[in-house]
């Protein structure tokens, strides 16, 4: 047997006044921690491929610790540490975009050492051999072809990163999933609420992912 | 930060029980969920990534389906599907206990990524073993049974060694619904006894062994189903 459901109530109203304030806030901190887990995890793919034991190690350690505990805890552990460390308590909006954006450089890093392991060694030697400086190299030569190589991994990457948002439900930030269910229970109608976002999400998701692989198909064609 | 204060584990929790015993449990229950929906994945996901391989337009459409969805939901709204919305619709599975609608969400939410991989293992397999099967008489199924899976699921071993890690830290999103484990006991306790940082670390750290504790049988698995002179089975 089934009970009826009733969307009736999500009116444009409910959805400019719970909804779109998080979505807004869950786009926001995809494309920071996108933006600035990719600048932080080349910088700690670069540290770990360096050679030198003092980089390769404080890199190491912090992708692989990071990758080791779960999400949530550490959403949890920087909610708790960032107040004691600045000394005055901090919102869980601005928490959860440090944390996420700390949490996915070590993510992003993984990826993008893969993609400077993807350009062959001669290139680097051989713009060695004309002169160039390591960081003409890296710039010039390995990184532009190591974002291109791993640029729809990088995007797959944002869209796992795009559903792990939703965990900020642990500090109780207002994210896109809190919207729904703020609408859900003011409505008192939370089965409907919580279907919406599954669709919505759904969605979003399914749309970037196909999106990604016809990127995937141009860039295989062009090398 | 004050000092470190350890003993907090051996105070009371009002319940009965210290702070330890509560902990101990809490792990008991992640790795409850883990093992449990670790079975459901291992089992939905290898059934749906063999779906995609056959020659039926059908069955490859179902099991791309099935992949879709479970793939491109966040793993919280899952739960909450499961815990919120799949009883109220069939009200047959009202009194189904959480933890069961838990392992059903993160089952089939881990089933997805393991489906990718088992096809992914199947394909990696020439295509002339599958002609090799079928030409010496054996039905699909048995071509399957014999011929394809054996070789396919020692292929996928590693990556299906990081998923089980990875349903290990997943199980933390039980939380939302009041299971009582790990992630739940850290932030009750961290509330109940403003112990944070030595709260969290514990758990930390029984998430840590916990994963490194899966990471070995699995490598262990992997070293008995070795086959001598095939991929990685250097004996």
């Amino acid at each position: 047997m089934m009970t009826a459901l009733d969307f009736s109530f999500l009116n444009w109203n409910v959805v400019s006044n719970f909804i779109l304030k998080g979505l807004i806030f869950s786009t926001q901190l995809t494309v920071i921690a996108m933006l600035g887990g990719i600048a932080i995890g080349t910088a700690l793919a670069l540290m770990r491929l360096s050679g030198i034991k003092w980089l390769v190690m404080p890199a190491a350690f912090y992708v692989n610790t990071l990758r080791s505990i779960p999400l949530v805890m550490v959403i949890l552990w920087f909610f708790l540490l960032i107040p004691l460390l600045i000394g005055r308590p901090m919102g869980a909006e601005l928490s959860a975009i440090i944390t996420f954006t700390i949490f996915e450089a070590a993510y992003y890093s993984e990826i993008m050492r893969a993609g400077i392991q993807s350009v062959p060694k001669g290139q680097v030697y051989a713009g060695y051999a004309v002169g160039m400086t390591y960081k003409q190299c890296m710039q010039l030569i390995v990184l532009p072809q190591a974002f291109r190589n791993m640029l729809p991994v990088l995007l797959t990457q944002t869209i796992i990163l795009f559903q792990d948002t939703s965990l900020v439900y642990a500090i109780g930030a207002y994210d896109l999933l809190k919207g729904f269910e703020v609408a859900g229970k003011n409505f008192n109608r939370p089965v409907e609420t919580y279907l919406t976002a599954a669709v919505v999400y759904f969605i979003i998701c399914f749309g970037l992912s196909m999106l990604v692989r016809q990127l995937q198909k141009k860039i295989a064609i062009i090398r | 930060m004050g000092k470190w204060d350890w003993q907090v584990f051996l105070q009371d929790t009002g319940g009965g029980r210290t702070y330890l015993e509560w902990l101990m449990s809490a792990w008991g229950w992640t790795l409850s969920v883990a093992i449990l929906s670790l079975i459901v994945a291992l089992i939905v996901g290898s059934l749906m990534g063999i779906l995609r391989t056959t020659p039926s337009k059908l069955l490859v459409a179902i099991g791309e389906c099935w992949t879709e969805l479970f793939r491109n939901i966040p793993l919280l709204v899952q739960i909450f599907l499961w815990y919120h919305v799949i009883p109220s619709i069939f009200l047959v599975l009202r009194g189904l206990p959480s933890i069961i609608l838990v392992v059903f969400a993160l089952g089939f939410f881990t089933s997805a990524r393991i489906s990718e991989q088992v096809k992914a293992g199947i394909q990696a397999l020439p295509k002339g073993q599958r002609y090799a099967g079928l030409a010496m008489g054996l039905t699909l199924p048995q071509t399957y049974r014999y011929v394809l899976l054996p070789m396919a699921f020692r292929i996928v071993i590693p990556p299906l060694t990081s998923e089980s890690m990875n349903i290990v830290k997943n199980s933390s999103v039980a939380f939302a619904v009041s299971i009582a484990e790990l992630t739940m006991f850290a932030m009750q306790a961290q509330e109940e006894t403003s112990r944070g940082i030595e709260v969290y670390l514990a758990v930390t750290g029984l998430y840590f062994i916990s994963a490194f504790a899966i990471n070995r049988v699995a490598m262990f698995i992997e070293h008995r189903v070795q086959v001598p002179g095939m991929i990685g089975g250097g004996k």
